[in-house]
């Protein structure tokens, strides 16, 4: 009898304590969509579209107090290159602001500094110690005269643990031929576009007005580069490019059109101070895993090359365009997850007649600081569709990611500005 | 499989255009010619050898639907590049072109030089300009040829 009445005065005030506690923790709980944004995920992860930007959303970073930061291709309405956003309990994030008049791929924070790329410069902003930007109308310029001739225009960057400043210069060329993308010209006797671009170069991310002059050519022979980022376990880093196009239409007679879709894989490498990934002497064939000797410099699409070029880390379908790389390195997502690489795929044009192919994000297993087991598919269907993936005529075109605080995974969409955030829920 | 049938679906959807034109290509060669040629006319036969010669040199940069890839190449549908004067267009083809705005937008590759001749040229830019939602007069080769005359 005691005990029954015990119960009955007890049940109450326990359900009250339950629900309290249910509503403390929903509130800080990270709500996906119902339809996880439209994409498709492994068991357990979830998606929201965080925010709806406008603009053609590159690269992005988040700051330890959790404040993203977006670099815009090009302005916006606003005159804004850059925007602040936050994130809110329920996980959407709000515009906070916006800054910097010029447009650009890259941006990136560490050490109390935003880092932002126009496609000739280097800027950075002191933050302060809720991570925001303290001067956003005076950018210090921290490189400068980089070249940029529309093709390949974006300058990626990322800083490593030392001070150091990597900054990809795409070459402004398919494959340097004497004349850019002409059926049957062939390379440039020693590639003089390599002086100044096709490669990462190297500064300090303290110094102001540094240029090719004062900064180091830190690895050379890599055509476009987009995704790359600093892998700590390794203590190296790790660039992934876009392999060149349109070996049939430059050279019909010796490579088919399905072979031109399928050929060169899109390779991620591991670099080394003076490293050589080989552009446009060679190109990688992912299923026969060999360096090709390029028929603009002596290939016939059977001949491997010859030179000291370095191998890849991995190799990915071609055309799929990589064009955001980061190191995993948060604890919301399971073990497995940790040290590896999720690698946005921007998506192909030069497939056809073969169906388009990418718009995805992959993971790449990695253990001690290499590419351990196979890549597989992360996050797809930002196309909406197969029919609008084959068709080279997606929805959302993924293209820069960053790690929040908690762990979730961002990804920027050039195409329509979209920002997802993926979460893993038990 | 979900995935091959709506490509092979969407490939059919988009091959049925040329599959018509293919249809009414078999006109007797000399019944075409013979007609007297009415200024700017467009005839089926211009359109399926024109199709010919964009699947070769075209398609892989301004894609199947004319659509282009943004940011990278241009449109080809509804440009006033492609519908407006023939001069001008006839040129991007015999020259090429480069860091050229397309109707207040950039795009970044390169479009090389076309190695065609006078009634190729005429035939694709006819193609074009009746394609991907596009309604124009049609190139004639003796156009082209004097473009070319004058373009050095």
């Amino acid at each position: 009898m005691k005990t029954s009445v015990l119960r009955y005065l007890l049940l109450p005030a326990a359900l009250v304590g339950s629900l309290s506690l249910y509503a403390l923790r929903s509130e800080e709980r990270v709500v996906p969509d119902p339809d996880n944004a439209g994409l498709k995920l492994p068991a357990g992860f979830k998606a929201l579209v965080a925010a709806e930007t406008g603009g053609r959303a590159r690269h992005i970073t988040v700051t330890p107090q959790g404040l993203i930061y977006v670099k815009l291709n090009r302005p916006n309405a606003a005159g804004k290159g850059i925007l602040t956003l936050r994130s809110t309990a329920t996980g959407k994030a709000e515009a906070v602001g916006g800054f910097g008049n010029y447009g650009g791929t890259g941006i990136y924070a560490k050490g109390g500094y935003l880092y932002a790329s126009s496609d000739e410069e280097v800027f950075r902003y002191q933050l302060n110690a809720k991570g925001e930007v303290v001067n956003p109308d005076k950018p210090e310029k921290v490189v400068t005269g980089l070249i940029n001739r529309r093709q390949h225009e974006s300058k990626s960057v990322v800083v490593d643990n030392d001070g150091n400043l990597y900054v990809n210069v795409g070459a402004y060329s398919n494959s340097c031929q004497v004349k850019d993308r002409q059926k049957g010209s062939l390379g440039q006797p020693n590639c003089p576009i390599l002086d100044s671009a096709g490669g990462i170069w190297q500064f300090r991310a303290d110094k102001l007005n540094q240029n090719y002059g004062t900064g180091t050519r830190y690895a050379t022979g890599l055509r476009n580069v987009v995704g790359l980022d600093w892998n700590a376990q390794a203590g190296q880093l790790f660039v992934i490019q876009h392999g060149r196009d349109q070996l049939h239409d430059i050279f019909p007679e010796m490579y088919t059109t399905q072979q031109s879709a399928e050929l060169p894989a899109e390779c991620l490498y591991a670099l080394k101070k003076g490293d050589n990934a080989g552009w446009p002497y060679m190109y990688y064939d992912g299923q026969q895993r060999k360096k090709m000797m390029a028929p603009e410099y002596g290939g016939d699409g059977k001949k491997e090359a010859t030179g000291n070029f370095i191998e890849p880390a991995a190799a990915f379908p071609a055309h799929t365009a990589p064009n955001g790389l980061l190191f995993y390195t948060g604890t919301l997502f399971p073990e497995r997850y940790r040290n590896g690489a999720f690698i946005a795929f921007h998506g192909s044009w030069n497939r056809a007649p073969e169906p388009q192919k990418g718009y995805y994000v992959v993971f790449q297993p990695f253990k001690n600081g290499k590419p351990s087991g196979d890549w597989e598919i992360f996050a797809d269907n930002f196309a909406g569709d197969a029919a609008k993936a084959a068709a080279g005529r997606p929805d959302h075109k993924p293209c820069g990611l960053a790690q929040g605080p908690d762990g979730s995974l961002y990804v920027t969409d050039d195409k329509k500005g979209t920002i997802f955030r993926i979460v893993y829920q038990k | 499989m979900k995935f091959a049938l709506v490509t092979l679906l969407g490939l059919l959807i988009g091959a049925t255009p040329a599959a018509l034109a293919q249809q009414k290509k078999p006109t007797p060669k000399g019944k075409t010619a013979a007609k007297p040629a009415v200024s700017g006319a467009v005839t089926p036969a211009m359109l399926a050898a024109g199709k010919t010669i964009y699947t070769q040199n075209c398609l892989t940069c301004h894609m199947a639907d004319g659509g282009g890839v943004e940011t990278m190449n241009p449109p080809l549908s509804k440009t006033t590049w492609v519908l407006g004067e023939k001069t001008r267009l006839i040129k991007v083809l015999l020259n090429g072109l480069q860091d050229q705005d397309i109707d207040g937008e950039p795009y970044r590759n390169v479009m090389p030089a076309q190695d065609l001749t006078d009634q190729q040229i005429a035939d694709v830019l006819t193609y074009v300009r009746n394609s991907f939602g596009n309604k124009a007069s049609a190139v004639k080769a003796a156009e082209v040829k004097a473009v070319r005359a004058s373009n050095k």
